[in-house]
């Protein structure tokens, strides 16, 4: 083992793995492809950067990003690569694996170095447990957003490398950003979040005044963003949105079904407000309030 | 044209019990990964609209044959099974070696889809693998699939914002779980489903070589230690109290 090498298309996250792959190796590899901003910032941080330009190459194709990287790991002669667990990274984490002859772990949330060892934890049966699992032979891990800080300062390089592409497999023709709601729940110190059991979408005003007052964000259980759309993606918490880490997370009307509480359960302090005196919320919460999340919001309003 | 859907077993995740912060897995029943139900769905909708055929294809234990039933009365027309109890969480490498051989045992396949992530494990990787295996294009996180002729339009959502991409068929396609809303099959149809034709296969019909693959080993698996403190409140007042008390407002 020679290294680790580290690949994301977002300059962020690219540099939160290379503080992941410091705590393997001191040498970490990293690759850019058509982006020389990136590969500036990465040496910066320390990184041997390999830097693919090639017009035929797109990050869209995961096919032909994999064939790129695995002609780098050829020439460092290095079997561990850190991708991020965005969706870009998620997406090529399986063909890549599958091209260097490797096991592949992804959403890994924490790394640890145990001897020859990499024991990755990651949430399993639908995030009601945590595992902890390390790979024998050559290794593609996928690590979440955020699990680790930016890598500061370093002396890196950059050289440049040519790389052998068959034809584009896929044509990007068009891209539309987001709406900016521009909205970063998981930066909120205190997370006001709603489930089902809110009555109705015009309920929201006094939901977004409790969130004001306090300081902190709206956030929501899945349902109410995908299927009620009442509130954007970007404030889902749970298994398929983010993980917060609030000071403070006041959960009102959600029951508290795993894939929920995966994302909330680093918060310091939940307080959850529930009809039901049953509900699987109440056993992770360290404030328990049974009563009509409508009537302790507009108390709370009021007294605010 | 063949429409291809790999579905995944897993254990009924809302029947889960934690004892000790251990899983208790025992007499939880099987059912089909949430998001694969996804990709049924968009499967039986592209047929309906164009023609063709969708094939449900599964591997795992012989429970599957039971549980494929589902998928059958949702809309696939025939099942494709791999069944072999080696198969029961084995890894994605594994899963990936055996559907792909599976799919090349299939005709005229110009679609393939999977879930964005299996309702169990959510690795996302096996669709990847497999698009390898066969030497096809993917697009992941699709929101919505559009066929014409021999190419399809996608569009793959990623998190700051849509790409539209063209790309020709045959293609792998995961699916996001917000694509469609699954159907909910009718008694006639659950009915029908068992007479639907199944095609079983066991691993040594399948010229794959499972030896040497990298191997995944399981350090521990419990479930996070709680240590909330669980009080209860009877007023709005002694709320507000109570998080003062703990500095967060």
């Amino acid at each position: 083992m020679a290294g680790v090498l580290v690949y994301s298309t977002k300059q962020g996250l690219a540099l939160e793995l290379i503080s992941a792959a410091r705590k393997i190796d001191e040498t970490v590899w990293a690759v850019s492809i058509n982006d020389d901003n990136l590969a500036q910032a990465l040496a910066a941080a320390g990184a041997r950067v390999f830097k693919i330009s090639n017009p035929d190459l797109t990050v869209a194709d995961t096919g032909a990003v994999a064939a790129a990287i695995k002609q780098v790991l050829d020439k460092v002669n290095t079997d561990v690569v850190l991708l991020s667990s965005d969706r870009r990274g998620k997406e090529l984490a399986g063909r890549l694996a599958q091209v260097i002859g490797a096991g592949c772990l992804t959403d890994v949330t924490a790394i640890n170095v145990e001897g020859s060892k990499i024991e990755c934890q990651r949430n399993a049966l639908g995030g009601a447990t945590i595992a902890t699992q390390y790979i024998e032979g050559p290794k593609v891990i996928a690590i979440r957003p955020r699990a680790y800080e930016a890598a500061g300062a370093g002396n890196g390089s950059v050289e440049e490398l040519a790389v052998e592409i068959k034809g584009a497999a896929i044509k990007v023709i068009d891209f539309k950003p987001k709406a900016a709601d521009t909205v970063n729940i998981e930066a909120a110190e205190i997370l006001v979040a709603v489930g089902q059991g809110l009555s109705d979408e015009a309920k929201l005003t006094d939901i977004q005044d409790l969130a004001a007052r306090l300081g902190g964000e709206v956030a929501c259980s899945k349902p109410l963003a995908t299927d009620k759309k009442w509130l954007s993606e970007e404030r889902i918490i749970g298994l398929s949105g983010k993980k917060c880490k609030p000071q403070l997370a006041l959960l009102l009307g959600i029951s508290g079904q795993v894939q929920f509480t995966v994302g909330i359960r680093d918060a310091r302090v939940i307080a959850a407000i529930n009809t039901d005196e049953n509900a699987a919320i109440n056993y992770m919460a360290d404030y328990i309030m049974q009563a009509d999340l409508h009537d302790v919001i507009k108390e709370l309003n009021e007294k605010l | 044209m063949n429409i291809v859907v790999a579905m995944k077993q897993i254990p009924d995740l809302q029947q889960i019990r934690i004892r000790n912060r251990k899983p208790v897995l025992d007499g939880v029943p099987a059912a089909l990964g949430i998001i694969d139900k996804n990709a049924l769905e968009a499967a039986v909708l592209i047929k309906e609209s164009q023609g063709g055929k969708v094939i449900v294809l599964s591997a795992g234990n012989e429970e599957v044959e039971e549980t494929v039933k589902e998928a059958l009365a949702a809309g696939a027309d025939e099942a494709f099974l791999v069944l072999d109890d080696e198969l029961d969480g084995a890894d994605g490498s594994v899963k990936a070696l055996v559907l792909a051989e599976a799919i090349r045992k299939i005709e005229d396949v110009g679609l393939i889809l999977f879930g964005e992530g299996s309702g169990d494990n959510y690795s996302g990787q096996v669709g990847s693998r497999v698009a390898e295996l066969l030497g096809l294009p993917q697009v992941g996180y699709a929101r919505s699939i559009e066929i014409n002729d021999s190419s399809a339009v996608i569009v793959r959502s990623l998190e700051d914002g849509d790409e539209i991409i063209e790309v020709s068929l045959p293609v792998i396609v995961n699916v996001l779980g917000d694509i469609n809303e699954p159907r909910i099959p009718s008694v006639t149809q659950i009915l029908k489903a068992g007479k639907k034709l199944k095609e079983v296969l066991e691993l040594e019909d399948l010229a794959i070589d499972l030896t040497g693959l990298p191997e995944i080993n399981m350090v521990s698996n419990l479930a996070p230690e709680t240590d909330r403190k669980q009080v209860k409140v009877s007023s709005v007042d002694e709320l507000l109290q109570a998080l003062k008390t703990e500095g967060v407002i």
